[in-house]
């Protein structure tokens, strides 16, 4: 669960109303993690747990969060996190949003909503920053940069942790079952193996000085310091 | 896409204010290699605004054939926009292999064409090649970073990868290559579209550039605090180093995303990187592999950097960085 996207999804649920609702994917042992959402804010929280989205590649697991996203009806904003946790790729938001047929931005560091349903982002670059006015319903991921996620007490968080988080499996969303799960990915692991490294090896060992000495020395002799 | 009917090789050839952006060049060298094992054509996609004699650049790169999209809305990266060309060229000509550098652009523009044309696409790849049977061998670090993995996209089309700035070579240019430039007509308009670009801010890097130093000093998770970190500061002080982190160190906000260095990140060669306090998950070491010289710094000795490493010390790194720090003083 990314903490700033759903702090940040709070705080424009706090200056101008609506519902925060929290979605993953993943095993059922995730429900904790969808609790503790509520704890900190989130008025709903669906976990999309199936034995047949297991090993699904981004494109099949866009294509999962679409289809839930759909069936929860109308929205105005998706806040990801800025990577997903386990593979770090940040393919969602854009594949979500075009599954949605709904613009998309990433890497947003600063979030105003002007009137007539427009955002107006700072979307991060590598050295500076976009000005982008987006048409809502907008799928979003964000930057740790834009907020410092609240605090929420250990006592809140075990008192939520009764709160209900609705299950939804390939049964209850309109998905084809040849899009889900290992079988639905176009991407596949064809092979793992451990890359080949050719270096020196050699362990320096005695009291900082001597083996800073002896470190130095072996820099020297190899011209690189 | 029907697999058979599919041929070529496309570059997302990326610029921004006018200029052509290094990795997109990387790209064209690797895209020329695939091509030419695949014994067909190499095609630059170039889209801005008043951007045609960029064109020349991408020939004299590698490129066989230049897309070129020229219109004031595309003067900027615009995500719809581009996606929307760039998609519907996709549908028309079924390349089989589509590149692109994993930039902030790349990152943003490859997820959505991918999904539009429902193929699969790899990310932030460390190397690229072509097996016998003329499939894309997409190799990235997995599994939390033991072991690296062959992906492959074996019954969609394009075969879809992003590779991060700096990890592959420039490729030299050959003068007196031919190329053909193919205009694409636009007739896309802003009000055909539900985001507007209202500018575009330069901002100055906070840092040293790792990706230039001559030597790096790197920090990782095992550094554990703020205050500490200062040593890797002073360490990398001393040696006249840029300081760079893994994702964890980044994760912390010891260091900013600019001084990352890995998969995610970016790929140092200097004649001297240390490591300190880095446990060494492939993730990280794919992005220090081409240092002349690593040395390792960690208390575990059982850390995978040390069999990646060229010289290692065990040691808690508080004990050491400092010491070390006064000898590289004496040298001076």
């Amino acid at each position: 669960m990314d903490k700033h996207a759903l702090e940040e999804a709070l705080r424009i649920k706090e200056r101008f109303g609506g519902i925060v609702t929290a979605i993953s994917m993943a095993p059922l042992t995730a429900t904790d993690s969808l609790r503790e959402a509520i704890a900190i804010g989130a008025d709903d929280a669906v976990l999309l747990s199936d034995r047949s989205f297991v090993g699904a590649d981004t494109l099949a697991t866009s294509y999962v969060l679409a289809a839930a996203i759909k069936k929860l009806g109308k929205f105005d904003l998706i806040f990801c996190g800025n990577q997903s946790l386990d593979s770090g790729t940040g393919q969602v938001v854009p594949e979500i949003a075009e599954f949605l047929g709904v613009p998309h931005v990433t890497y947003a560091r600063k979030i105003a909503l002007l009137d007539g349903g427009i955002a107006r982002v700072e979307r991060a670059l590598e050295h500076g920053y976009m000005l982008i006015e987006a048409r809502m319903p907008l799928v979003l991921s964000v930057v740790k940069e834009i907020n410092v996620p609240r605090h929420v007490s250990l006592m809140r968080i075990s008192g939520a942790m009764q709160a209900e988080v609705r299950v939804w499996t390939s049964g209850d969303l309109d998905v084809d079952g040849g899009r889900i799960g290992l079988l639905g990915s176009p991407t596949q692991v064809a092979d793992l193996f451990l890359p080949a490294i050719k270096r020196r090896g050699e362990m320096l060992s005695g009291a900082p000085d001597r083996v800073s000495k002896l470190l130095l020395q072996r820099l020297r002799e190899l011209a690189v310091i | 896409m029907e697999m058979a009917a599919c041929r070529g090789v496309w570059v997302f050839a990326e610029q921004t204010h006018r200029k052509l952006m290094s990795v997109s060049i990387e790209m064209l060298g690797c895209g020329r290699k695939i091509a030419d094992k695949l014994n067909t054509d190499l095609t630059a996609l170039l889209l801005g605004h008043n951007v045609r004699d960029l064109a020349d650049q991408l020939v004299a790169h590698g490129a066989d054939n230049v897309y070129l999209a020229e219109s004031e809305l595309l003067t900027f990266y615009h995500s719809e926009a581009y996606a929307t060309i760039i998609g519907e060229l996709a549908k028309k000509h079924r390349p089989e292999v589509f590149l692109l550098g994993s930039t902030s652009t790349g990152r943003d523009l490859a997820p959505r064409v991918a999904a539009k044309l429902c193929t699969g696409l790899t990310a932030d790849c460390v190397s690229l090649d072509v097996d016998e049977r003329g499939q894309l061998l997409q190799v990235v670090p997995a599994f939390g970073g033991n072991v690296m993995a062959t992906v492959l996209c074996p019954r969609h089309r394009p075969q879809m990868a992003t590779v991060r700035p700096g990890v592959m070579k420039t490729p030299t240019i050959v003068e007196g290559r031919h190329g053909e430039v193919v205009e694409i007509p636009v007739d896309l308009k802003q009000e055909d579209f539900n985001i507007k670009i209202l500018d575009v801010v330069t901002e100055e890097p906070r840092a040293a550039p790792i990706d230039t130093a001559g030597v790096v000093v790197a920090g990782g998770w095992g550094v554990g605090n703020i205050d500490d970190w200062r040593l890797i500061e002073e360490l990398a002080r001393s040696m006249g180093a840029a300081v760079g982190a893994t994702r964890p160190a980044v994760d912390e906000k010891w260091a900013s995303e600019d001084q990352l260095i890995g998969q995610s990140g970016k790929t140092v060669r200097p004649r001297l990187y240390v490591g300190v306090a880095i446990s060494g998950a492939m993730q990280h070491l794919v992005g220090v592999q081409d240092s002349k010289v690593i040395v390792a710094i960690n208390k575990d000795p059982n850390a995978p950097i040390f069999k990646a490493a060229d010289f290692g010390i065990v040691a808690d790194f508080r004990d050491v960085v400092a010491a070390l720090a006064d000898e590289v003083r004496k040298l001076k």
